[in-house]
C-alpha cells in the first residue's frame, strides 16, 4: 500500500475550512436524517421515472430504474461515510498498537512490524486490498476489513515515529522510576498523548479511505447491490451514460469528489495545527 | 550493490509466497477454492486440480513447485477461460502497457512543466497549481473516467466511448491514469525547485551574470532532477495497478480488467498471476528506479 | 577608482538599516579590508556591489564601478559587470559549487553561457587557469564533481572561477575562513600572487584584523551598519583611533604581545537594536552622555578617518 497524504504545502485558508466544515456537516445531519428530507425510499424503483432528468421531484434526476438520485446520495453517505470511519478504526487500533509496541520495546518487534510493512509496501495501490476480497470474497465487510488491514502499516508507522520523539521526553522515564509498568505507561499516558497527532493524522488519512472503498465498490468488490453507496452507484449509472444521462454518475461523484476535497481541506489545516508530519 | 539485489529477492519471495499463500487462508477446502469455487464439479476435475496444484505435497514443496513453473512462464490454467494464464496475459499486455506508456509520457511532461510554472512564476500561477493539484488528488480515477467519458465521449463525441485498440481510444484512459501522477509530479517538481533555489550556489551562479533561464534551467532544474525523476519512477511503478480502475471504467482489454474479471469470477489462477505481475513489476521498477540515482546525482555514486 | 561605495544606505525593514551611509574605494591594484562582527554588513556591502541586494531591502546612495552606478544600471548592463568586471570569492566554496555538475563546467559555465565565447576554448582557458592557481591535474580536475575535491582544493577552484573573465575587481568575502589554518595561508598567498600578477582592485573581507592589518592597504572597520574607522593598515593598527578598533585588536592576542587580553563586553547589535547616538555607546569603555546623542560622522585622523566623538574633542 502506497498512501500519499494529499497535503498541501500551504495552510489551506479559513474560509475554504469553514465552508469545508459546513459541506461536511450539512452531508452528516442530512444522511441520519435521510427520511425526513426526502419522501422517497433508496431503492423503490419506479420505471416511469426512468432516468428521470433535474425536477422540482426529483432534485438530482432518477437513475435507470427510476430510483430518484437524491434520495440514494443521502441514504448512500450513510454506508460511504460509516465504511471509512470504520476501515479507519480497525486501521488505527492495530497501527497504534504496533507503532507504539515497535517504538517502545525496539530491537525485534521493531525488526518485525517493519519488516510486515515492508512486504505490505511491496503491494501497489490497493493490491494488497485486491488479494483478500478475492480469497475472501466480495462484499462491504471484506473490502473494509481488508482496507484496515492494509493503512495499519501506514499508522504504525506514523505512531513509531511519533511515539520515539514522545518516549524521549523525561516524563516517561519519571514514570518508570516510579516503578509504573510499561503497558501501564504507554496505555495510560503515552498513547493519550499522542492522541492529538495520531487523529490529525486520520483526519488526513479519511479522504484517502473514502476514496478506496469507493473504488473497490466501483469494481464491484465492496458493497453490492440494491445498496445506494455512492461507488457503487457510479458503477451502476455507467451504461446509462451511453444514452446521454449523466446524471447517475455525475451525482455520486460529485458527491465523493466534494467531501474528500472537504476532508484534505481540513486535514490540511489540521495538520498544520498541530504539526502533523506527512508521510 | 549485491545486498541490495538479494534484499529485492527476498522481498520478491516473500511477496510471491503471500499471493500463493493467500489460497490456504481462504475458508474451505483449497481444492474447491482453486478450482473456482463451482457446486457441482466432478472428481475428475478436482483431482486434475489436486495434481496441477501438487495439493498432495507439502506445502512448502507445492509453493516451490509454483514459483519455478510461474518463473519458467507456467502459470497454470484459467477455470474460466480454459486458457493457458499466460497466453491471457501475454494477449492483454500490451495494450496496458501501452495505456501506462501514455500515461507517464503525459504526466511526466505536464506535471513538471506545471510545477516548473509554479516555482518560477509563484504568486497567481503558483496557487492556482496547487489548488488545481489538490483537487486532482481528491477525485478518484473512477469519477473522473466518467466525467471524461459524459463530457469528451458522448456529450461533445470527440473520443471513442469504449473500446481500445488505437492511441484515440487510449486518450481518454490516459489522461484518467495521468492525471492523479500529474498532481504529485508537479508538487514534486514545484517543492524540489523551491528548494534548490534557496541555495548559494544559484546565487553565485547569478552573481557571475548567468540569465535567470539558464541559472533555472543548468541550476535550480538540475538540482530538482533527483526527487523528480525518483518519483516519476515511483509513480509509474505503481500505475500498472492504477490499470485496474482505469480499464474496467472504460471497459479496456488488458491485465487489469482482467483482474477484476478474474476474481468477480473467483479464478484464482488468474488472479494470483496478475497479482504476481504486478507486485513483481512494481518491486523491479523501483529497483530500477534507485540503481539510476547515481547517474543523476554524482555524490550518490561513491557509496555504490 | 576601480570601486567607489558613496553613502550606501541599505533598509530591509529592520528597527535599524543593515548599511547606514557607508562609504569606501577601491583602487587599480590596491587590497582594501573590511572587517567586523559577524551581522556588521560585511557581506551586504560586497554584494550590494554586484547589485545582489537582500529580498525587499531598499538602496540609497552610490555604488559606483568604473564610475558607472551599480544600482542603476540597465539589466544588460548590470549582467555584464557580472560577468566580466566584479568577480566575488565566498566563504563556502563547498557549497558555492552546484554538486551535480563538473569542475570543468563550473568554470566554462560563465565563458560559454555568458560570455559567448567558444567552448574548446572556455575548456582550454579552465585548464590554464587551474593551472595558475596551483592544481596539479587540471585535466583530471575539470572531470572531477566538487565533493570529489578538498575544501581548499574547491576554494582554488573558485578562485579560479573568479578569474575567468579576467574581473578588473575581487570581492573576498572571508574567502578563508572556511579552510584550516596550513590551507588558509596558501589560499591567501595564491589570492595575493594572482591580485599582485594581474593588478587587480581587491575587496578583502574578513572578522580578523590582524589578518587585514597584515594583508591589506587600507582598512575599514565596520560596527552595526557604520563604517567606524577607515585607515591605511599599518597606521591602523599602530594607533588605533576609534574604541571599537582598540577592542578589536585587544581581544585577538598576537605571540608575545605582553598586554593582556580583554574582550569587547556585550554583544554584536541585531536589526532591532535601534540607536540614538553612537551604535558602540552600549559596549565603549570611554562611553559618556553625549554619546547617545552624539550622531557619529566619519571625522578626520592621521590618514584617515574615525566616526568617535574623541577624535573631535
Ligand atoms: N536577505 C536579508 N534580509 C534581511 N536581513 C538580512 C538579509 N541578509 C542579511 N541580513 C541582515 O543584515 C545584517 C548584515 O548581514 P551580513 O551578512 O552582511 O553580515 P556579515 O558582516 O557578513 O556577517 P558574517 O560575518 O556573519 O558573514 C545581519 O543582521 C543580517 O541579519
Ligand atoms: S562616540 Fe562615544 S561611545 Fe561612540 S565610540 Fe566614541 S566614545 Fe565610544
Ligand atoms: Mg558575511
Amino acid at each position: 500500500m502506497t498512501a500519499v497524504a494529499t497535503l498541501s504545502p500551504r495552510p489551506a485558508r479559513p474560509l475554504g475550512y469553514l465552508l469545508a466544515a459546513a459541506f461536511l456537516a450539512l452531508v452528516v445531519v442530512a444522511a441520519v436524517c435521510a427520511p425526513l428530507v426526502t419522501p422517497f425510499e433508496p431503492d423503490a424503483v419506479d420505471f416511469a421515472a426512468s432516468l428521470a432528468p433535474v425536477s422540482p421531484e426529483h432534485l438530482l434526476g432518477a437513475d435507470q430504474s427510476g430510483r430518484d438520485l437524491f434520495t440514494r446520495i443521502l441514504y448512500g453517505a450513510r454506508t460511504s461515510l460509516v465504511g471509512p470511519l470504520l476501515l479507519l478504526a480497525i486501521a488505527s487500533a492495530l497501527g497504534v498498537a504496533l507503532g507504539t509496541l515497535a517504538a517502545w520495546h525496539r530491537g525485534w518487534v521493531d525488526a518485525v512490524v517493519s519488516r510486515v510493512t515492508d512486504v505490505m509496501y511491496a503491494f501497489p495501490g490497493l493490491l494488497f486490498v485486491v488479494l483478500i476480497v478475492a480469497v475472501f470474497g466480495n462484499g462491504m465487510t471484506t473490502a473494509v476489513i481488508a482496507l484496515g488491514l492494509a493503512y495499519a502499516p501506514t499508522i504504525a508507522k506514523y505512531t513509531r515515529s511519533v511515539a520515539l520523539a514522545e518516549c524521549g521526553k523525561p516524563y516517561i522515564d519519571s514514570y518508570r522510576v516510579q516503578g509504573m509498568g510499561g503497558l501501564a505507561i504507554c496505555v495510560r499516558h503515552l498513547v493519550p498523548n499522542m492522541a492529538r497527532s495520531i487523529v490529525g493524522y486520520l483526519v488526513v488519512l479519511f479522504g484517502e479511505g473514502l476514496m478506496s472503498l469507493a473504488t473497490l465498490s466501483f469494481l464491484g468488490f465492496g458493497a453490492q447491490p440494491p445498496s445506494s453507496d455512492w461507488g457503487l452507484m457510479v458503477k451502476e449509472g455507467q451504461p446509462a451514460i451511453v444514452q446521454g444521462a449523466f446524471l447517475p454518475v455525475l451525482v455520486p461523484g460529485a458527491a465523493i469528489a466534494l467531501v474528500v476535497v472537504s476532508f484534505n481541506v481540513i486535514g490540511v489545516r489540521l495538520a498544520d495545527r498541530m504539526g502533523v508530519r506527512g508521510t | 550493490m549485491i545486498r541490495k539485489l538479494a534484499g529485492v529477492l527476498a522481498t520478491l519471495l516473500v511477496t510471491s509466497f503471500v499471493i500463493f499463500g493467500a489460497s490456504y487462508a481462504a475458508p474451505g477446502d483449497p481444492v474447491t477454492f482453486l478450482a473456482g469455487g463451482k457446486e457441482n464439479l466432478t472428481p475428475e476435475y478436482l483431482a486434475a486440480v489436486r495434481a496441477q496444484y501438487h495439493l498432495d505435497d507439502p506445502f512448502l514443496v507445492q509453493f516451490g513447485r509454483w514459483l519455478g513453473d510461474a518463473v519458467t512462464g507456467d502459470l497454470g490454467r484459467s477455470t474460466q477461460y480454459n486458457d493457458q494464464v499466460g497466453d491471457l496475459l501475454a494477449a492483454r499486455l500490451p495494450s496496458t502497457l501501452g495505456l501506462v506508456a501514455y500515461a507517464a509520457v503525459l504526466f511526466v511532461v505536464f506535471g513538471i512543466a506545471l510545477g516548473v510554472l509554479a516555482a518560477v512564476r509563484g504568486g497567481r500561477t503558483d496557487a492556482a497549481v496547487v489548488a488545481g493539484t489538490t483537487f486532482a488528488t481528491s477525485v478518484p480515477p473512477f469519477v473522473v473516467a466518467t466525467v471524461l467519458i459524459s463530457l469528451f465521449g458522448v456529450r461533445l463525441g470527440w473520443f471513442p466511448v469504449m473500446g481500445g485498440g488505437s492511441l484515440w481510444h487510449l486518450t481518454l484512459p490516459a489522461v484518467t491514469l495521468a492525471l492523479g501522477a500529474l498532481a504529485i509530479i508537479s508538487r514534486v517538481t514545484r517543492q524540489a525547485m523551491v528548494e534548490q533555489r534557496e541555495l548559494d550556489h544559484v546565487t553565485v551562479a547569478r552573481a557571475s551574470g548567468l540569465a535567470e533561464r539558464l541559472i533555472v534551467v543548468r541550476h535550480v532544474f538540475r538540482g530538482a532532477l533527483g526527487p523528480i525523476v525518483t518519483m516519476c519512477g515511483l509513480v509509474t511503478a505503481g500505475m500498472l495497478a492504477g490499470t485496474v480502475t482505469v480499464e474496467t471504467a472504460f471497459g479496456l482489454s488488458g491485465i487489469g480488467s482482467l483482474l477484476v474479471n478474474a476474481i468477480n469470477t473467483h479464478d484464482f489462477p488468474v488472479t494470483q498471476a496478475v497479482l504476481l505481475l504486478m507486485v513483481t513489476a512494481y518491486i523491479l521498477v523501483t529497483t530500477l528506479v534507485e540503481l539510476v540515482q547515481p547517474l543523476i546525482d554524482p555524490r550518490a555514486r561513491r557509496s555504490t | 577608482m576601480l570601486l567607489s561605495v558613496e553613502d550606501l544606505t541599505i533598509e530591509a525593514g529592520g528597527r535599524r538599516p543593515i548599511l547606514r551611509e557607508v562609504s569606501l574605494s577601491v583602487g587599480k591594484g590596491e587590497v582594501v579590508g573590511l572587517v567586523g562582527e559577524s551581522g556588521s554588513g560585511k557581506s551586504t556591502i560586497a554584494r550590494a556591489v554586484l547589485r545582489l541586494l537582500p529580498q525587499g531591502a531598499t538602496a540609497s546612495g552610490r555604488v559606483l564601478v568604473s564610475g558607472v552606478d551599480v544600482l542603476s544600471m540597465s539589466p544588460a548592463a548590470l549582467r555584464d559587470l557580472r560577468a566580466s568586471q566584479v568577480s566575488m570569492i565566498y566563504q563556502d566554496p563547498r557549497s558555492s559549487l552546484n554538486p551535480v555538475r563538473r569542475i570543468g563546467d563550473f568554470l566554462t559555465e560563465r565563458m560559454v553561457h555568458t560570455l559567448g565565447r567558444p567552448k574548446a576554448e572556455a575548456r582550454a582557458r579552465a585548464l590554464e587557469l587551474l593551472a595558475a592557481v596551483g592544481m596539479r591535474d587540471p585535466e583530471l580536475c575539470v572531470r572531477q564533481y566538487p565533493h570529489e575535491l578538498s575544501g581548499g582544493m574547491l576554494q582554488r577552484v573558485v578562485i579560479a572561477a573568479a578569474l575567468a573573465a579576467d574581473p578588473a575587481l575581487l570581492l573576498a568575502d572571508e574567502a578563508t575562513s572556511a579552510l584550516d589554518v596550513t590551507t588558509q595561508a596558501e589560499t591567501l598567498a595564491l589570492l595575493r600572487r594572482i591580485q599582485a600578477e594581474r593588478e587587480l582592485g581587491m575587496l578583502f573581507i574578513t572578522h580578523d584584523l590582524h589578518l587585514a592589518a597584515a594583508y591589506c592597504d587600507r582598512v575599514h572597520v565596520l560596527y552595526a551598519g557604520t563604517v567606524v574607522e577607515s585607515r591605511p593598515a599599518k597606521e591602523l593598527f599602530a594607533d588605533p583611533r576609534h574604541p571599537y578598533t582598540a577592542g578589536l585588536l585587544a581581544c585577538t592576542p598576537e605571540l608575545g604581545d605582553p598586554r593582556p587580553i580583554r574582550p569587547i563586553p556585550g554583544r554584536p547589535p541585531s536589526l532591532d537594536d535601534a540607536f540614538t547616538g553612537c551604535p558602540f555607546a552600549p559596549r565603549c569603555p570611554h562611553a559618556s552622555a553625549e554619546c547617545d546623542t552624539w550622531q557619529p560622522h566619519p571625522l578626520t585622523v592621521a590618514g584617515g578617518s574615525a566616526a568617535c566623538r574623541l577624535v573631535e574633542a
